[in-house]
């Protein structure tokens, strides 16, 4: 479906040349679902817009959907589907004039359309804002809306900027339904971006994650996590010196290499760490260690992020409304 | 072919139609017009202004006014496509097949068409005034008025597409376009009466040939010399307007 070889752009603003993306190697199978997953800046969109025929390539070739985006586009774009980033519908335009107007231009006739249009708007739970313009949608309303549009033409290629960015998590949920569903039915390829990691973790089957307009990891999310040595038990002791009998207890568990100590906290690597977490803490009372605190967890993306780049892909990121945990609680006073 | 035509209309459509719900929005955009038809058009066809009778002044001031609508509405409706560009309206529209000629075409059409019912209500204003207008004339102008907003619009619809991303050059490029074409055109005073450096630089504006044969089509003299030189001026304006815009919007940013 893609097949993008040394994929790059680069932008000329104010005297300068910006290097968004540096030359991406890109294949994706019929019926994949994607993820690519970055921080802001990271050349998500470019590489988006580059596979839609929005943006020449300054270097490298892509072929989509079985045409070549730089001499064929005319061909790539009946048979993609984008939703870009942006809000895409005319300010002034109402609902369904729009996505009529878009089944159009891609060539479908004026009864076709307008039974897309309708079936769309029933699908995507907009059949009361139909007569409504765009400017007057709430945010989550205006997506649904986006993505109504990109889905107008029923394209065997589907690319999503950001689809759920700005969402409730029901709306989040509801889209993703969607996506879903469609690929369940028709089959379609769908290639999207996001910024929240649970999302990539739990719908993509694949994730590529870019970092300065690179790939610096392609995978399934379960084989990246693999990658990192499984998961992790961090137990805390009283003392120092009770850390260092843990430690070595630590170590039958799994290898000592895989076994971290940093003052009274220890850290240990292994498969299955929610099963192995009780029989551990049996094991240090029958030392006589004095454990304070103990946790397993599984790695996230964020940690592969982290180990591959030295930064947290959160930080970069916006706040990400999944993990309110991170943002200080303010009590009621 | 079939494609363009299709597209056009579907483009074209899609612009009107909000014109439409609002009609008063167009009536609105007239009051400048109206303002200087009424106001130098009493001075000029007053007892002291030295020109001809009210009836000739008339035939000569309506065209001029109908031209500086052109200017105006057309030359600078391309801020619509820079607005439609800085959210993700237009890369959505570009993204699918659509003709981009016949996009560009259809918008163009759209502010036109807009014109052309102005300049109906700008005609139909000016002749309790003492216009008595020539209607095959009339028609010829307006015909003449249609095709100089399609070249006019695409000329504002590169330079939008020209000044993306911020758009900042559009508002510049705009103005410094606007009055040069509009004062040295002649149509709120005779460029004829000015001195040798001023028509000097009149002849180098498509616009002032464009008044000058909208003056003779609108008083019905069809066969004058001024209006084949008015006719070529408009062609040449609108195919460099439509074959640019449409240009600029294939190339991508
Ligand atoms: N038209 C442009 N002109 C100049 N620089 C650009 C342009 N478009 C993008 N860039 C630069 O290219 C880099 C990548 O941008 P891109 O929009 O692809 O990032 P992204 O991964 O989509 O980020 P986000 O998550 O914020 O949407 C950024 O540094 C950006 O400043
Ligand atoms: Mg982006």
């Amino acid at each position: 479906m893609i097949e993008a070889r040394g994929l790059g752009r680069s932008f000329r603003t104010g005297g300068q040349t910006v290097v968004a993306v540096h030359g991406i190697d890109l294949t994706v199978a019929e019926g994949e679902l994607v993820a690519l997953l970055g921080p802001n800046g990271a050349g998500k969109s470019t590489t988006l817009r580059m596979l839609t025929t929005l943006l020449p390539p300054t270097a490298g070739t892509a072929r989509v959907a079985g045409a070549d985006v730089r001499t064929a586009p005319e061909w790539v774009r009946t048979a993609i589907g984008y939703v870009g980033q942006h809000h895409a519908a005319g300010e002034n335009h109402r609902v369904r004039d729009e996505l009529v107007t878009q089944g159009r231009w891609y060539g479908l006739g004026p009864r076709r359309s307008r039974q897309r249009a309708d079936h769309l708007l029933d699908l995507l739970d907009l059949t009361a804002l139909a007569t409504r313009r765009p400017a007057t949608l709430s945010g989550g309303q205006r997506r649904r809306v986006d993505i109504a549009l990109g889905l107008m033409h029923q394209p065997r290629l589907l690319f999503l900027d950001e689809p759920s960015a700005g969402l409730d998590p029901r709306s989040r949920a509801d889209i993703w339904a969607q996506i879903l569903r469609l690929r369940r039915e028709h089959g379609i390829t769908v290639v999207l971006t996001t910024h929240y990691l649970d999302e990539a973790d739990r719908v993509a089957e694949r994730v590529v994650i870019v970092d300065a307009g690179r790939v610096i990891a392609d995978g399934t999310p379960a084989r990246l996590k693999a990658a990192l040595g499984g998961d992790q038990i961090r137990i805390t002791t009283e003392t120092p010196a009770d850390a260092g009998v843990a430690a070595s207890i630590g170590a039958r568990f799994t290898t000592p290499e895989r076994v971290g100590t940093d003052g009274t906290a220890v850290t240990l690597r292994l498969v299955r760490a929610d099963r192995e977490l009780p029989r551990f803490l049996r094991e240090l009372d029958h030392a006589g260690v004095t454990v304070t605190t103990a946790a397993s967890s599984r790695p996230s993306l964020d940690d592969v992020f982290l180990t591959l780049t030295g930064r947290r892909l959160r930080e970069s990121g916006d706040a990400d409304p999944v993990h309110p945990a991170t943002d200080p609680v303010h009590p009621a006073s | 072919m079939r494609k363009f035509l299709q597209d056009t209309v579907t483009s074209f459509h899609r612009e009107i139609r909000p014109e439409l719900r609002q009609p008063w929005g167009i009536v609105l955009a007239m009051a400048q017009p109206v303002l200087f038809l009424v106001l130098f058009g009493s001075v000029l066809t007053g007892p002291h202004s030295g020109f001809g009778g009210a009836e000739t002044t008339w035939q000569w001031f309506v065209p001029g006014i109908l031209i500086m609508m052109c200017l105006v509405g057309p030359l600078s409706c391309g801020h619509q496509l820079l607005s439609e560009s800085s959210g993700g309206q237009l890369e959505r529209i570009l993204v699918t097949p659509v003709h981009r000629a016949a996009l560009i075409t259809g918008r163009t059409l759209k502010e036109s068409v807009t014109l052309c019912a102005q300049a109906v209500l700008i005609i139909a204003i000016a002749t309790p005034f003492g216009l008595t207008p020539h209607i095959p004339g009339a028609l010829a102008t307006m015909l003449l008025l249609t095709v100089l907003g399609i070249g006019l619009s695409a000329f504002s619809h590169l330079l939008a597409i020209a000044a993306r991303p911020s758009g900042n050059l559009f508002w510049v490029a705009t103005q410094l376009l606007l009055f040069p074409l509009m004062l040295l055109s002649g149509v709120l005073l005779p460029i004829s009466a000015g001195p040798a450096w001023l028509r000097g630089l009149a002849a180098v504006n498509p616009v002032a040939y464009v008044v000058d044969a909208a003056r003779a089509l609108f008083a019905g003299q069809f066969l004058a010399p001024a209006v084949l030189p008015g006719v070529v001026a408009v062609a040449v304006v609108t195919a460099l307007g439509l074959g640019l815009a449409t240009r600029a919007l294939r190339r991508g940013s």
